[in-house]
C-alpha cells in the first residue's frame, strides 16, 4: 500500500528532543567542573558504556511493563543467571579466553553470551507461564510472586555456587585501552557501547519497521483494542517477555565481565537500578529507557568523581528530578 | 429471517456491580439493529460482553449458531466480528496507514476495499501517513470505522459513532454505514442520536436497567411518539 500518496499532511507534532539533549547538556556542563579533558573523556566513555549495559538489561523490562502492565521484580534474576551461565562457559575454557588471539577469545565469548541468552530466555518462558500468568492485572500479587522468584533464584545460585565472589576475568584481547594523546578509552567499554547501540537500533527497527513491532507499539497504547482486532496479545507478550529475559541475561554477561566478577546477589543489586531507568524513561518507551540508562550512568560516574558520597543517592535524586519535571517519565507512552 | 447473533439470559458483572441482568435478543442477518437506551442502561456492556472484553457470568451468546460466550476476544474477532468502541481507540502513536495495516489481519491491505473506504472517508487518504493522534475527532471516528471494515466482517459492533461529531460528518458516517449494510454486513449499533438511529435502523432494541425492555421494527418506534417517551423518556419530535 506504499503506492498511496498522501495528498496532504497534518502539521507534524513537534518531535520532543529535549530528553535527547539531556545527556549532551549534562556532559558539557560537567566539563568545566571536572577540569581535565582526559578525565572528562574517560568518565564520559565509562558512563556511555555503563549506560548501554544498563539499557540492555532494562529494555526488556520497559516493554513488559508498558505492554502488559506487569511489575516484574524478578527481572534481576535473569541478569544474575546470565552472568553465571557465562561463568560456567568461560572459566572451564579459560585457556581460550586468555589466549592472545581476538578470534580465539571471541570463539568462546560469543557462544557464552548466546548460551546465557538461551538459558535466560528459556527461564523467562517458565517464569511467565508459572509466576506471571496467574496474576495478570493484580499488581500486588505480581510484586509478591516475582520478588519471591528473585529470592528463590538468588538462593539457588548460593546453593549451587556458594556465597563467594567468582572472578570472571576479561578475555585478553578486550583488556587494555586505545590511547589517543592523553586520553585512554577502554576496549571493553567501547565494545559495550557498540553492543548496546546495536541492540537499541535493532529494537527500534523491529518496533518501527515490522508488523510485530506495530503490534507491540499498539499493544503498549491499548492492548484491549489489539485483541479486538483478532491478535493474541498474550502470545506477543510471551515473546516480549522471553526476549526481555534473554537481553537481561546478555546484560548480566556484560556486567559480569565489566566488573570482572559475579556473585549471587548481582541481580538483586541491579533490580533497583533497572527499575529506576524504566521509570525515568517512561513505561514502555525504549528511547526513554535508552536516555534514562545513559543519564543514570552519567550521574553515577560524574557524581562519583566530583562528590563521591553523592554516588549513594544519585540515581534516586535523578529519578526525583525527572519525575518532578515529567511525572510520567521522559517519554510517556502509556497513560499509566 | 435468520439471526446471526443471539443472546439468551446474559448476566454480566463488573466487579460487584450486576450490570446485565438477563439480556435476551436476536440480531437478524444482513440488517442494522439499533441498541438504544438511557445512559447507564448497559448498552456498552452488552457490546463488550459480546466481544468477550467482559466475560458473561451466565447465559449464552451465539454467533451463526456457535456459542462464543466463553471464547477469548481474539477468537471472537477471528470469527468475523468487528468492534468500534465508543472511545474510538485508534492507536494515536501509529499513522493512519499503520492503523489499517494492523486491522488487515489476514494479509496485505486490499486496494479495492481501500478505494471503497476512501470514497467515504477521503480524509484518511489525505492524511495517510499522518499520526492518528493528530487527526480531528471526526477523522479518528472515520479511522476507527475504517479499521473495522478494512477486511470483510460478518458482524459489526459499533458504539455511539456519532457522539460529539459535527452534523456534516454525522451525515457521511450515516451514508457509510448504509453502504456497509447494503453489502450484506450485519450491524449492531449503539446510538444516542435518534435521527441517525431512524436513518439507519431496521430493527430496534431498547435497554433499561441491564435488560431489553422493547424490541421491534425501528420504523414503528420512530412513528410512535408515546412509545418513545415511555421507553426513552424523550421523543424524536422533540429533537426535530
Amino acid at each position: 500500500m506504499s503506492g498511496i500518496v498522501a495528498t496532504d499532511t497534518l502539521p507534524k507534532p513537534k518531535r520532543d528532543v529535549t530528553p535527547l539533549l539531556l545527556p549532551v547538556a549534562l556532559a558539557l556542563l560537567m566539563l568545566p567542573l571536572i577540569g581535565s579533558m582526559s578525565s572528562w573523556v574517560t568518565l564520559t566513555v565509562a558512563s556511555l558504556a555503563m549506560g548501554m549495559m544498563i539499557f540492555i538489561m532494562a529494555s526488556g523490562l520497559t516493554l513488559v511493563f508498558g505492554l502488559m502492565d506487569v511489575l516484574n521484580f524478578g527481572h534481576g534474576a535473569f541478569i544474575a543467571v546470565g552472568a553465571y551461565v557465562a561463568t560456567l562457559v568461560l572459566l572451564p575454557l579459560a585457556s581460550w579466553a586468555q589466549a592472545d588471539s581476538l578470534m580465539t577469545n571471541l570463539a568462546v565469548l560469543i557462544p557464552a553470551a548466546l548460551l546465557s541468552m538461551g538459558v535466560t530466555g528459556a527461564l523467562g518462558l517458565v517464569v511467565e507461564r508459572v509466576l506471571v500468568l496467574p496474576v495478570y492485572g493484580q499488581h500486588l500479587k505480581q510484586i509478591l510472586m516475582t520478588t519471591g522468584g528473585l529470592i528463590v533464584a538468588e538462593q539457588t545460585l548460593y546453593a549451587l555456587f556458594g556465597p563467594q565472589i567468582i572472578p570472571l576475568p576479561l578475555p585478553t584481547a578486550l583488556r587494555g585501552s586505545f590511547v589517543m594523546g592523553d586520553v585512554a578509552v577502554s576496549k571493553y567499554r567501547l565494545l559495550a557501547m557498540l553492543v548496546g547501540l546495536a541492540i537499541f537500533v535493532a529494537i527500534e527497527l523491529v518496533l518501527n519497521r515490522t508488523k510485530i513491532g506495530l503490534l507491540i507499539r499498539a499493544g503498549v497504547e491499548n492492548r484491549e483494542m489489539v485483541e479486538a482486532l483478532g491478535y493474541r496479545i498474550r502470545r506477543l507478550f510471551l515473546g516480549v517477555f522471553i526476549t526481555g529475559s534473554a537481553l537481561a541475561g546478555l546484560g548480566g554477561v556484560m556486567w559480569g565481565l565489566y566488573r570482572e566478577q559475579v556473585h549471587a546477589s548481582l541481580g538483586d543489586e541491579l533490580t533497583v537500578l533497572v527499575f529506576i531507568v524504566v521509570i525515568i524513561g517512561g513505561l514502555g518507551s525504549v528511547t526513554g529507557c535508552f536516555i534514562g540508562a545513559i543519564m543514570v550512568a552519567m550521574v553515577a560516574n560524574y557524581g562519583g568523581f566530583l562528590v563521591p558520597k553523592l554516588a549513594l543517592v544519585s540515581n534516586i535524586l535523578l529519578m526525583v528530578a525527572v519525575l518532578m519535571w515529567r511525572p510520567r517519565g521522559l517519554y510517556a507512552v502509556t497513560s499509566r | 429471517m435468520t439471526s446471526l447473533l443471539s443472546l439468551s439470559g446474559v448476566q454480566t458483572y463488573i466487579g460487584r456491580y450486576h450490570i446485565l441482568q438477563g439480556v435476551e435478543f436476536e440480531v437478524p442477518e444482513g440488517q442494522t439493529t439499533m441498541l438504544l437506551g438511557r445512559n447507564g442502561a448497559g448498552k456498552t456492556t452488552t457490546l463488550r460482553t459480546i466481544m468477550g472484553l467482559w466475560q458473561a457470568k451466565s447465559g449464552t451468546i451465539s454467533l451463526a449458531g456457535e456459542p462464543i460466550e466463553r471464547l477469548a476476544t481474539p477468537d471472537i474477532a477471528q470469527r468475523g466480528v468487528g468492534y468500534v468502541p465508543e472511545s474510538m481507540a485508534v492507536f494515536s502513536d501509529l499513522t493512519v496507514k499503520e492503523n489499517l495495516v494492523l486491522a488487515a489481519r489476514n494479509g496485505p491491505l486490499d486496494d479495492v476495499q481501500l478505494a471503497w473506504i476512501f470514497g467515504f472517508f477521503p480524509a484518511l487518504k489525505k492524511f495517510w501517513l499522518s499520526r492518528a493522534g493528530s487527526l480531528s475527532g471526526g477523522q479518528k471516528q472515520m479511522l476507527s470505522i475504517a479499521r473495522a471494515i478494512v477486511e470483510p466482517r460478518k458482524l459489526l459492533l459499533i458504539d455511539e459513532p456519532t457522539k460529539g461529531l459535527a452534523p456534516a460528518i454525522v451525515m457521511s458516517l450515516i451514508e457509510c454505514l448504509k453502504e456497509i449494510r447494503r453489502r450484506g454486513v450485519t450491524i449492531l449499533l449503539v446510538e444516542q442520536n435518534f435521527h441517525a438511529a431512524r436513518e439507519l435502523g431496521d430493527q430496534v432494541l431498547v435497554m433499561d436497567n441491564g435488560a431489553i425492555v422493547h424490541q421491534g421494527n425501528m420504523g414503528a418506534l420512530a412513528a410512535d411518539v408515546a412509545l418513545q417517551e415511555q421507553l426513552l423518556g424523550l421523543s424524536l419530535e422533540a429533537h426535530q
